[in-house]
């Protein structure tokens, strides 16, 4: 019965975040919803063994699941042709530039916090 | 023969989770990163699909089960992101913090391309997400109305050069603490790029986890507020 209790909760919050996504007028995914939901239940103390077995399989197979969709980009060469500069750009420059801002950013902060920690002492 | 693998009920998932196991399989055989699984299965999906003359809309049809999954699987994205919260809670305002710089930058430097090529708004939206986690992307990109199939891609593809040019990247910006290189890697690359934190140390590897869904969520709360200005 372990997993198909387990499956039933991930199922269950997948439901609420459904739910949630039905009443509040935002652009925000389902998944988004009920995974913040399971992020803040196993904050209050929800074992994660309540979860866990069929949580990683599903997170296992996610790479699968996004085939279909990948394959999917061949019915829309057309759309993909016209905007290939933009996006080569985004998946090179922009990638380089995420990866140095918030790198850098974090590096910055947590040798200040470091800092001040050392003079506390 | 077209028509029964265009319908066959098992044909597509099978299919797809037996290119999965084959990329996986030439991966570890070759060593070579950018011959990721996933970007391999893409590929392999795209011969299979024009060797036997199916059109892609009914091989999505038939795999709509895994589809179906998705959302699912996504929640549970919460499970690796408790385990790791707990880890690094410490730097938890830095980490925040740096993630929130990376994310703004992220739909920031799309937003200029997008002014800089006159890109309609799908065009704008399908380019906003291609940093996140395929999972979290696809959906946004659907949701504000971009061209969901060219997401994925641009997300596959992003994952893969992130995951090729961490080490270098790491030098040209400095990065010697495993905290700064994790966030770096799983903001800019998410879990493609994170296979590569996962090599470097366990401490980059769970920052990099960690960052993908810190940086989806955030990525999903600044596209419903910056999406519509393409």
């Amino acid at each position: 019965m372990k997993y198909l209790r387990q499956f039933g909760l991930i199922l269950l919050f997948s439901f609420l975040g459904e739910a949630l996504r039905a009443l509040i007028p935002l652009p925000v995914p389902a998944s988004i919803y009920g995974m913040a939901l399971l992020f803040l239940a196993l904050a209050a103390g929800m074992p994660l063994s309540a979860v866990e077995d069929t949580g990683d399989f599903l997170i296992e197979i996610m790479p699968v699941l996004f085939i279909p969709a990948g394959v999917g980009v061949l019915g829309c060469w057309g759309e993909l042709k016209a905007m290939l500069l933009p996006a080569v750009l985004c998946v090179t420059l922009v990638t380089c530039l995420v990866f140095g801002v918030s790198g850098c950013a974090t590096q910055a902060l947590i040798r200040r916090e470091r800092l001040r920690g050392g003079n506390g002492k | 023969m077209t028509e029964f693998f265009g319908n066959a009920a098992y044909f597509a998932v099978l299919a797809c989770l037996g290119l999965y196991q084959a990329g996986a399989w030439l991966k570890k055989k070759t060593g070579l990163a950018f011959l990721n699984p996933l970007l391999v299965s893409i590929a392999g999906g795209v011969g299979v699909l024009l060797l036997l003359r199916v059109d892609s809309t009914s091989f999505a049809r038939a795999a709509q089960p895994l589809s179906w999954l998705l959302t699912p699987a996504t929640v549970c994205l919460a499970i690796p992101l408790y385990r790791q919260v707990r880890l690094v809670r410490k730097y938890a305002l830095s980490l925040l913090a740096g993630i929130a710089a990376g994310v703004a930058a992220s739909i920031l430097s799309v937003l200029v391309i997008a002014l800089i090529f006159e890109m309609d708004h799908a065009g704008y939206v399908t380019l906003l997400p291609k940093s996140i986690t395929t999972a979290i992307g696809m959906v946004v990109s659907r949701e504000q109305g971009g061209v969901e199939n060219i997401t994925v891609a641009v997300i596959v593809l992003t994952g893969v050069f992130g995951n090729l040019m961490a080490s270098p990247l790491c030098r040209l910006f400095r990065l010697t603490d495993p905290v700064a290189r994790g966030v770096a890697i799983g903001t800019s690359s998410h879990a493609i790029g994170t296979a590569r934190a996962m090599e470097m140390d366990d401490v980059t590897g769970a920052v990099s986890g960690l960052s993908i869904a810190v940086s989806g969520v955030l990525t999903v709360a600044a596209a419903a507020i910056l999406g519509n200005l393409v």
